[in-house]
């Protein structure tokens, strides 16, 4: 059963948005769900805790190809994003990105999602398009990492203030990890960046800005890792490294570790609904939940013969749509129709 | 067909027989071999099928590619012999290769 808790309420903050349905998550099938929702007259919000749309598409695999998308023989990640992306442009969704849905409760005959910015939805469908789930930052495998987290280890920079006067380690060789030594090297104490290797996936002039900054003393570049953690209370006293030079203790008290994404459930496990090793199990006619007018379409769904594959959520999502039309316009009936030969939805995809 | 032998951090080992073609990860995934988890299925964008070669099987298994160093960024414990056995073809030349498993793929 789907938790029915009247204090979420209050603590939604900011903004209300009254919609028809919002739509969990933007990858490739919650973008396919626009459509086929768009085509039925249903305009959606869309949320997703990254600060792009795809999903794993455009996140995991930019670049490499997919050969299995009927009629595309070959197209990469993230063509395949933009694709979809100009595919509903006529039904014009509106995106909250780098939001994550936190709670979902019913509330009446409808839902109230809150986000963890505090922005509320008051919707009369949930379309749960939440691939692997959140993507989340990798937590290094270190013992007690926990502890430290959100007081002296962090994986996003939410206040710079924090950081103040600080002795920081950033540990990583991408954007994320060059982008914050810079930011964060002229108000820190001191500032370590280490990698694993002198070569860096970084743009080549934020590597080069970081060069000089060594070179003239101003902070210092490690290649090695981090071997253990240090502290009380979870306040970081020193970090051990190891470097080809053998063990060493940093005197730190800030780390910001960027080893990138991956995939964790999240949240989605604290709403009652029926969950199967991790998935939603679904039924095949509409891909409705355990919950009447919550659906689950793409890799987060479960149902026999489920195949994790974009073609097979794309299909999931049209059949969503008529379910879900059901249950917005209760009263209009629903005439089967081809966007080749229809008039009405020409209109709506605006090629007449 | 060539045998590869996988062992686990707590020395335990197992030995798996691979075809010509497939890659180290595919024969790891076929066999269940414990702790490769290859999120990705291959494509070298998850870095959850690291592995140590074992040091005598380096040159015949060769360097990482510029795609899988940049991978390997995102692995756990990177050492010297470190690959991700999904870019690891298998050949006959690899029959006997030795690889270890990390205790964690983060
Ligand atoms: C390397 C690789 C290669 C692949 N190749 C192919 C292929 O060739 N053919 C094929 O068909 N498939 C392929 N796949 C699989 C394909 O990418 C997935 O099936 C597809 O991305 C699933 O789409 P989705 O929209 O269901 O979920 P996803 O793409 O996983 O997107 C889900 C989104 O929901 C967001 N989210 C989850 N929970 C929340 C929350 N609570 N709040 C806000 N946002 C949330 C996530 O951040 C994520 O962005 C491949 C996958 C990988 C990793
Ligand atoms: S299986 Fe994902 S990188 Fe090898």
């Amino acid at each position: 059963m789907l938790i029915e808790n009247p204090e979420v309420r209050d603590a939604a903050a900011s903004g209300l948005i009254e919609t028809d349905v919002v739509i969990i998550g933007a990858g490739p099938v919650g973008l396919f769900a626009v459509f086929e929702l768009g085509l039925l007259d249903i305009r959606s919000h869309v949320v997703d805790i990254l600060d792009k749309v795809g999903g794993q598409c455009a996140e995991l695999y930019p670049e490499k190809p997919i050969y299995d998308i009927p009629g595309l023989p070959v197209v990469t990640g993230q063509q395949l994003t933009d694709q979809l992306m100009e595919q509903i442009k006529p039904f014009s969704p509106t995106f909250h990105l780098g939001e994550r849905i936190d709670v979902l409760v019913r509330e009446g005959d409808r839902f109230r999602l809150v986000t963890d910015a505090g922005n509320a939805f008051l919707t009369k469908v949930v379309v749960i398009a939440a691939g692997g789930g959140s993507f989340t930052p990798k937590r290094p495998p270190l013992e007690g990492i926990e502890a430290f987290e959100g007081t002296s280890v962090f994986y996003s920079v939410r206040r710079m203030d924090d950081f103040r006067d600080r002795d920081i380690l950033v540990v990583g060789g991408g954007d994320s990890a060059l982008d914050w030594t810079l930011n964060l090297q002229p108000i820190a104490r001191s500032m370590t960046l280490l990698h694993r290797r002198d070569d860096f996936r970084a743009a080549p002039h934020s590597v080069e800005q970081m060069r000089r900054l060594v070179a003239d003393g101003n902070m210092r570049l490690a290649i090695g890792q981090v071997t253990a953690l240090e502290g009380e209370n979870g306040e970081l006293r020193q970090v051990k490294i190891k470097t080809k030079d053998g063990e060493e203790e940093l005197k730190i008290d800030r780390v910001l570790p960027f080893f990138g994404l991956t995939m964790k459930l999240g949240p989605i496990a604290d709403w009652g609904l029926n969950l199967e090793e991790n998935l939603i199990p679904v039924d095949t006619e509409k891909f409705e939940t355990s919950e009447p007018r919550i659906f689950a379409i793409g890799d987060i769904n479960w149902y026999p013969g489920k195949l994790k594959l974009i073609l097979s959520g794309f299909h999931e999502a049209a059949l969503m749509a008529q379910r879900a039309h059901a249950y917005i316009y209760p009263d209009k009936k629903l005439l089967f129709q081809y966007t080749t030969s229809s008039s009405s939805l020409q209109k709506k995809l605006g090629v007449k | 067909m060539a045998k590869i032998t996988f062992i686990q951090p707590d020395g335990s080992t197992q030995v798996v027989e691979a075809k010509a073609g497939i890659t180290v990860m595919e024969a790891a995934k076929m066999n269940d071999v414990p702790g490769i988890e290859a999120e990705c299925g291959g494509a070298c964008a998850c870095a959850t099928c690291h592995v140590y070669v074992d040091p005598q099987w380096k040159a015949a298994t060769g360097a990482p590619a510029e795609m899988e160093e940049d991978m390997l960024d995102f692995a756990f414990d990177v050492r010297e012999e470190s690959r991700l056995c999904c870019q690891i073809k298998v050949t006959d030349a690899l029959d006997g290769l030795v690889v270890r498993v990390p205790a964690k793929q983060f």
